[in-house]
């Protein structure tokens, strides 16, 4: 994990315009910093956003979004004009594997031809050319490559889950966001998925977002990790670190939160839910929930700081840690 | 607590025929059935939490619907309070029903939208006829105070797209309390919710045990049953592998697939890491079942012998396993 | 308010906003008030000769006089009554009957589905034009007559319509649910999978208006119609079988058939309009490819 990054978000911000004036805000100002090979969990509950952040990335957002920010991919901003600059990198640089991708394949078309089409349509491979190329995918992924000549539904569903990410392989991108990719799986299969992301990333040097809610997942496959709460990043660091001393409450609380087949500790809740996202609120989205408030936490929306090696957080907590304030 | 068990199920089995078609009945095509229960024993004693945890496939929810005869077993039986309910036709269920009841795995899906939460809590009193009006608004606001619904007033008028996920699980299970049954089935009751909310839940079902209830639950998540459970029984291809004392079960499994099932769970501390045993491809098809130890293709320390017994549970070490190799 | 309040108040809205739900339901509605309106509203008497046969449209007869000498305004008002009375009395029966097998086949499932559904099948083959010859030769031309043989022969589409309905409804969770309590499948059925079938009923009923007032106006054509009620379909028959064509009185044979083609498109488009209003929305955020809008990235807030 050297030299620069191969993806840097900066500042993104994405708006829903729901009519009659009303505008939700799902993702305010979130950033991710992905260097080549590192894998990042992006870890957030339903709602926070995260979903919402990769689809922005690909491009891939209904006619009522807006975006704003900065995507940095090698440097280049590939956001700044819109579709237009988007769609040379959509797949051939960055690939998504969906939430319930395995689902996602078209039941009439053997698995072999749905590939190659993704190939065909991004200009890299076809023909035969195409073909020899989805056999490869396919036995990077685990399948036997004279298996593409099969439909999805002869497939069982950890199968198709790797088919999907063949799919992703297919244009060689430098990024691959994946999103809940094993939350349908039994924890056999999961375990295996993981595995195969693991070792894709370090044999070829891709660069993973893993999104899910799921932490032991982060925890165990993941070096670094992105908390996201209500639309932003509220904690961000290595994993060991974001375990180890969590600086934001929710962090915290979520660890809590998860039961552990090793844990001792019972489990804790975090009571109330989410704030809505479609009006602006006054200090930092977290405090009706947290267990450390003080004063500050309502007045004033904390911004994402150093808190320790290449470890940043969103609160005022931490933040008057550094400061040698007391708490 | 009573020493005779509120669920006792003994041998139970639930087969489901495949539909030969035209073609296979004219070719006279041997009928093929899916397993999917195929011989369990278990009990639940009040005041106990039982986890049945295993993969998909594996027959835990089936088990689920037996006990609450939702389905009719095509053997076996299962005692609720003593009383083998299999057998027993659906006017002679009626009052059982009161004894057991189940907490569905949707929130979103287990409440009728046309329904504010007092008509749903309120609905199981009207069907077995409890009470007059004044005792059933009196039942049903005690019912979502148990549930965690507090104060109910708050909660009464509201409709199910009004609350949240935890607080719809909350509805059903006040709406199975009502009843003040002896017996809860929890299917997955927290898998379709947040993480933060968990917790809240399962704490839920924790204190109900401890006021007497008993409760099976069936999850596939390992660290829940491990946090939560009494006992844990370990199901694969429609039978029990490894059963017993949950942490017991956890810390020292003593069947391959159990031990293999546990290596592969992640842990919430990065520093935990281990050698995941990672089983290749996935469970069968309960169709087609492997003679001798079901398990016997996917194990790694199986042998021809394996392929011509098949185990029962035996004790091993403290709780109990269905292998030949211990 | 109920979710289902909630989701009634949005078809309502997206009616309102549909033209062809506008248009369908306001022809409907003045067609309705005519008939409703007919004894006042009406020029001349409905039994009332005032002139000679097939008299050409004039100030005092806009639509001319028909084969009898009756003033045809009038005759259409009134005939506006018994082709509505006659579609929506037959539309009531086969949505009766449907939804009935339809709810019948469609939550018991099994072989009792298997049997409603063949008799479906059965009652589907049966052609119409025979049976009504056969009924009106046997039990005579009678209004009470024809409305039933409507409704027997239209239900069919309903209990298909309504038993793919009931299936998906009854898988649902809280039906499980409550059957897990011990509810009767007559509670079940009444308090649970009626009240989430009942819009579509609506929406299938007023297209089963549509079909039955043409297919009165066809029985009526065919001479098998009641001949002591003036439907338009009898006006149409009464002017064709007195030669309205050879005399070159289209005023006695064009304003009826016109009247059935509006009203039942309307019918139609009202109907439609409702089961689209009803169907859940299909406006899933797709993942596709679309234009997104850029925006410049906001300031930082000042409170942070």
């Amino acid at each position: 994990m050297s030299g620069a990054p191969v993806l840097e978000v900066q500042d993104l911000h994405v708006w829903f315009d729901l009519g009659q004036g009303r505008e939700l805000h799902p993702v305010q100002g979130a950033g991710i910093t992905l260097d080549r090979g590192e894998r990042m969990g992006l870890v957030g509950e339903s709602g926070c956003g995260k979903t919402t952040v990769s689809l922005a990335l690909m491009g891939l957002l209904p006619p009522n979004a807006s975006v704003a920010g900065r995507v940095l991919l090698d440097g280049e901003d590939i956001l700044a004009g819109g579709e237009e600059t988007l769609r040379p990198h959509r797949w051939n640089d960055i690939a998504m594997v969906f939430q319930g991708a395995m689902n996602a394949f078209n039941p009439v078309k053997r698995i072999g031809d749905q590939i190659c089409e993704a190939m065909e349509l991004h200009a890299v491979a076809r023909g035969r050319a195409a073909e020899t190329r989805c056999g490869e995918l396919l036995e990077l992924v685990g399948i036997r490559a004279e298996r593409a000549r099969r439909f999805p539904h002869e497939f069982s569903g950890g199968m198709r889950q790797r088919a999907a990410i063949a799919m992703a392989l297919a244009c060689n991108p430098r990024v691959l966001l994946a999103d809940e990719p094993t939350t349908a799986l039994d924890v056999m299969v999961q375990a295996q998925i993981l595995q195969l992301l693991q070792q894709i990333s370090d044999d070829l040097g891709l660069a993973i977002v893993l999104i899910t809610h799921d932490l032991p997942i982060v925890a165990q496959t993941c070096q670094t990790a992105s908390v996201m709460y209500a639309g932003r990043i509220v904690e961000v660091g290595p994993t060991v670190a974001l375990h180890d001393a969590p600086r934001h409450p929710y962090t915290r609380m979520l660890f809590a939160a998860t039961p552990d087949l090793a844990g001792t500790a019972g489990v804790v809740s975090i009571p109330g839910a989410p704030p809505r996202l479609d009006r602006e609120l006054a200090g930092c989205p977290f405090a009706p929930r947290c267990d450390s408030t003080f004063a500050t936490c309502t007045e004033r929306l904390p911004r994402l700081l150093p808190v320790g090696d290449d470890h940043l957080a969103a609160c005022h907590l931490a933040a008057g840690h550094l400061a040698g304030r007391p708490a | 607590m009573s020493d005779a068990p509120l669920l006792e199920v003994r041998d139970l089995q639930v087969h489901y025929p495949l539909p030969r078609g035209l073609a296979g009945t004219l070719a006279r095509r041997e009928e093929r059935v899916v397993r999917a229960v195929d011989g369990i024993s278990l009990t639940v004693a009040a005041g106990e939490l039982v986890a049945l945890v295993g993969e998909s496939g594996c027959g835990k929810t089936t088990t689920a619907q037996a006990v609450m005869r939702m389905l009719v077993p095509q053997a076996g039986s299962v005692e609720i309070d003593g009383r083998d309910i299999a057998p027993l036709s659906e006017r002679a269920l009626r009052p059982v029903r009161r004894e057991a009841q189940i907490v569905f795995q949707d929130p979103y899906e287990s409440l009728d939208p046309r329904y504010r939460v007092r008509d749903t809590v309120v609905e199981p009193l009207v069907i077995h006829r409890i009470g007059s009006r004044e005792d059933r608004t009196e039942r049903v606001r005690e019912a979502l105070e148990r549930a965690g619904l507090s104060p109910a007033e708050l909660y009464l008028d509201r409709f199910p797209h009004e609350l949240s996920g935890g607080q719809r699980q909350r509805v059903a299970i006040a709406a199975s309390l009502v009843l003040e049954p002896k017996l809860l089935v929890a299917d997955e009751p927290v898998s379709m919710l947040d993480v933060s909310v968990r917790a809240g839940i399962l704490d839920l079902l924790d204190g109900l045990r401890r006021g007497g209830l008993g409760i099976l639950m069936i999850t596939h998540d390992l660290s829940t049953a491990t946090q939560y459970a009494d006992r844990i029984m370990v199901m694969y291809l429609g039978r029990i592998v490894e059963e017993g004392p949950a942490r017991e079960v956890v810390g020292n499994p003593r069947h391959p697939y159990t031990q293999a099932l546990i290596s592969v769970v992640p842990r919430r501390d990065p520093h935990d890491r281990r050698q995941p045993q990672i089983l290749q491809g996935e469970t069968p098809n309960p169709v087609d079942i492997p003679a001798g130890c079901r398990f016997h293709p996917r194990c790694p320390i199986g042998d021809d012998g394996c392929r011509a017994v098949d185990p029962h549970l035996e004790p091993t070490q403290g709780h109990r396993a269905a292998c030949i190799k211990l | 308010m109920s979710a289902n309040r909630v989701r009634d108040n949005a078809v309502f809205a997206a009616l309102r906003g549909s033209p062809q739900a506008v248009f369908g339901g306001t022809v409907l509605a003045i067609v309705v008030l005519i008939a409703v309106l007919a004894s006042w509203i009406a020029p001349y008497g409905e039994h009332q000769r005032v002139g000679e046969v097939f008299a050409h449209p004039s100030t005092s007869h806009w639509l001319g006089l028909d084969d009898g000498g009756f003033d045809m305004l009038t005759l259409m008002m009134y005939g506006a009554r018994v082709s509505l009375i006659v579609g929506f009395a037959a539309a009531l029966v086969a949505m009766v009957i449907g939804g009935a097998v339809g709810i019948v086949a469609g939550f018991f499932g099994g072989k009792i589905d298997t049997l409603l559904m063949r008799l479906t099948d059965y009652f589907l083959a049966i052609p119409d034009v025979p049976l009504m010859i056969v009924v009106a030769a046997i039990w005579g031309r009678s209004l009470r007559n024809i409305i039933l043989i409507i409704g027997a022969i239209y239900w069919t589409s309903t209990a298909r319509v309504v038993r793919a309905q009931v299936k998906s409804v009854r898988e649902r969770g809280y039906i499980r649910r409550t059957r897990v309590i011990g509810a009767s499948n007559t509670r079940l059925i009444m308090r649970h999978v009626l009240p989430q079938v009942a819009p579509l009923l609506v929406a299938t009923g007023v297209l089963m208006v549509a079909y039955a007032i043409f297919a009165e106006t066809a029985i009526a054509f065919l001479g098998l119609g009641d001949p002591s009620a003036v439907s338009w379909g009898l006006l149409i028959e009464n002017a064709f079988s007195r030669d309205a064509v050879t005399v070159g009185a289209w005023w006695a044979i064009v304003p009826p058939g016109i009247a059935v083609a509006i009203v039942v498109v309307s019918l139609t488009m009202l109907g439609t309009a409702i089961e689209d209003a009803l169907n859940p929305r299909l406006r899933v955020s797709h993942v596709s490819v679309r234009r997104f809008r850029l925006r410049p990235i906001p300031p930082p807030r000042e409170d942070a």
